[in-house]
């Protein structure tokens, strides 16, 4: 039934509502998995990220599409924690340390068997608009205990503009989506999170940034 | 086959044949031209007459529907326009909101101008938003970068909505002549032939450009040729989709050329200033919709203003 709902939520309402309003322009889009278990990796500026990027994939994908979201933003309440996870399809993890013994990645993991798509923002949240700040390791450790899962970078420039952080107001922007080619596990957190960082990068100097201050 | 009967019945009907005619000649053309003569510019070439064929069909079905589905396609062509414009132009976070504010002034310009309500049409931007916009910004409390925003959204508001309207205005005007949708044909396809007869008189014979820093591959013998295709196009078509009569419909067609000339290098100079090629990548093989209307944001106003003058009546109450 949630199945059901998710599909008709994305084809009658996300992919209309942000091909009118936004209209996002993909470079790369032969870059994505095609199947998984497979890691999509990507900035995080606006709600709007997670949709765009679920959006972006041919429907038949949508049910192995997993989104990893913060528990203690995303399951403050019943409705919201019921949208988050039966519509959104959300994994949610523990932000920050706490505590020492459990392990946050391990519902990554058991996604990851199941052959889902994970979509993970290293950012850890939306932060400042627009301003790309520095990723946490967790990604690195997760690929490191399923090493032989693709690594696709994505950097998505203004859907922060179209919705930014502290709005509920949708003010409609072209936005341009790239998405990189496909990273494999180096041997090393500090070298893999080296090689995903300068990804990003690289993929943000392909686009044609304007001022927004 | 009474259908078919019926399709021809009208002077637009047969007018939007005759263009699907030309469409199909091109479409040979292009064949032919990247089958003798593969090249960049010939998969370039083709990348645009497909392009037409969408576009053609798509404002075909937008005029030929009815009144209200008209208008509103021609609105969101106006929405469209107004967003590649705010995407390109550097904007403050504060005046977020002003933004909105402005894309909600075009359903009420596409309204007024669908009853055909002509003051309140021809101040509602340049009057009442042109006020109002500034004003709103001031109570936002910033003032650094105001001027520059002003501007910037005064003008993008004026350049995409306010003369995109026109084109809207033009198809209530046209009904009410009892034209319906002839003289927006008649502007819309000779624009678009324009600028099509300008790149194939240039790319044919072209060796002295007009302003080089601007448009490098603009020449005179380009616009020069357009304009008397133009001209010579619009006297056989203007007396049988108008009310003008033949000379007159060259002497509109001349003017068309001309503010289509101005309308696209006008806009090359905004998009050369803001350091891109294409306003976006919405169509391919032409870039973005500012890119395909920019001759249209010159021409529509000027080619409505005319007819209006020329054969309007002054409103109620004024004499």
């Amino acid at each position: 039934m949630s199945r059901l709902l998710r599909g008709a939520f994305f084809l009658l309402i996300v992919r209309p509502v942000l091909t009118i309003a936004l209209g996002t322009h993909v470079r790369g889009r032969d870059h994505l998995p095609k199947k998984g278990p497979a890691i999509v990796v990507a900035n995080h500026n606006s709600h709007l990220d997670t949709l765009t990027i679920l959006a972006m994939f041919p429907m038949r994908n949508l049910p192995s599409l997993r989104p990893v979201a913060a528990m203690d933003y995303f399951m403050r309440s019943g409705p919201m924690a019921w949208f988050a996870t039966n519509i959104i399809g959300i994994i949610p993890i523990v932000r920050g340390g706490g505590d020492r013994n459990a392990d946050p990645l391990a519902p990554c993991r058991d996604a990851l068997d199941r052959g889902d798509i994970l979509i993970l923002f290293p950012e850890g949240s939306r932060g400042e608009p627009e301003k790309l700040s520095a990723f946490k390791k967790g990604v690195a450790h997760l690929v490191k205990s399923r090493p032989d899962t693709p690594v696709h970078p994505l950097f998505m420039h203004g859907l922060g503009k179209a919705l930014p952080k502290d709005s509920f107001l949708l003010v409609p922007f072209n936005c341009d989506v790239v998405v990189g080619e496909t990273l494999s596990w180096t041997g090393s957190v500090e070298s893999f999170m080296e090689t995903l960082q300068s990804a990003m990068t690289g993929l943000a100097g392909q686009i044609h940034m304007v001022p927004w201050d | 086959m009474s259908w078919i009967a019926g399709f021809f019945s009208t002077p637009v009907h047969n007018a939007i044949g005759a263009i699907y005619g030309l469409l199909v000649v091109a479409s040979l053309v292009s064949f032919a031209f990247r089958k003798l003569r593969p090249s960049e510019a010939a998969t370039e070439l083709s990348k645009r007459v497909v392009s037409w064929w969408w576009m053609i069909t798509v404002f075909t079905i937008a005029i030929l529907t009815n009144r209200i589905v008209s208008t509103v396609f021609l609105g969101f062509m106006a929405f469209l326009a107004l967003k590649e414009y705010f995407s390109l132009i550097p904007t403050r976070r504060v005046d977020r909101g002003i933004l909105f504010f402005a894309y909600l002034s075009i359903p009420v310009q596409f309204y007024l101008a669908h009853i055909g309500s002509f003051g309140m049409f021809l101040v509602f931007i340049p009057v009442w938003m042109f006020l109002f916009m500034p004003a709103a910004i001031t109570l936002k409390g910033e003032t650094e970068g105001f001027l520059r925003a002003v501007g910037m959204l005064s003008w993008g508001l004026m350049i995409t909505v306010f003369a995109l309207s026109h084109t809207a205005m033009l198809l209530t005007f046209g009904v009410k002549l009892g034209y319906a949708a002839g003289p927006l044909l008649f502007l819309v396809a000779l624009t678009e032939a324009n600028d099509v007869a300008q790149f194939t008189w240039g790319k044919l014979l072209g060796r002295h450009k007009i302003i080089p820093k601007v448009s490098p591959k603009k020449t005179w013998e380009g616009f020069i040729g357009g304009l008397i295709t133009t001209a010579a196009a619009a006297a056989f078509v203007g007396p049988y989709l108008t009310p003008m009569p033949m000379a007159w419909s060259a002497a509109a067609g001349a003017l068309i050329a001309v503010s289509g000339y101005l309308g696209d290098v006008t806009i090359s100079a905004c998009k050369r200033d803001l350091g891109v090629k294409d306003a976006s990548n919405l169509i391919p093989g032409h870039g973005g919709i500012l890119d395909r209307v920019d001759s249209l944001i010159y021409s529509a106003p000027i080619f409505y203003h005319l007819l209006h003058y020329s054969y309007g009546v002054w409103p109620e109450g004024v004499l």
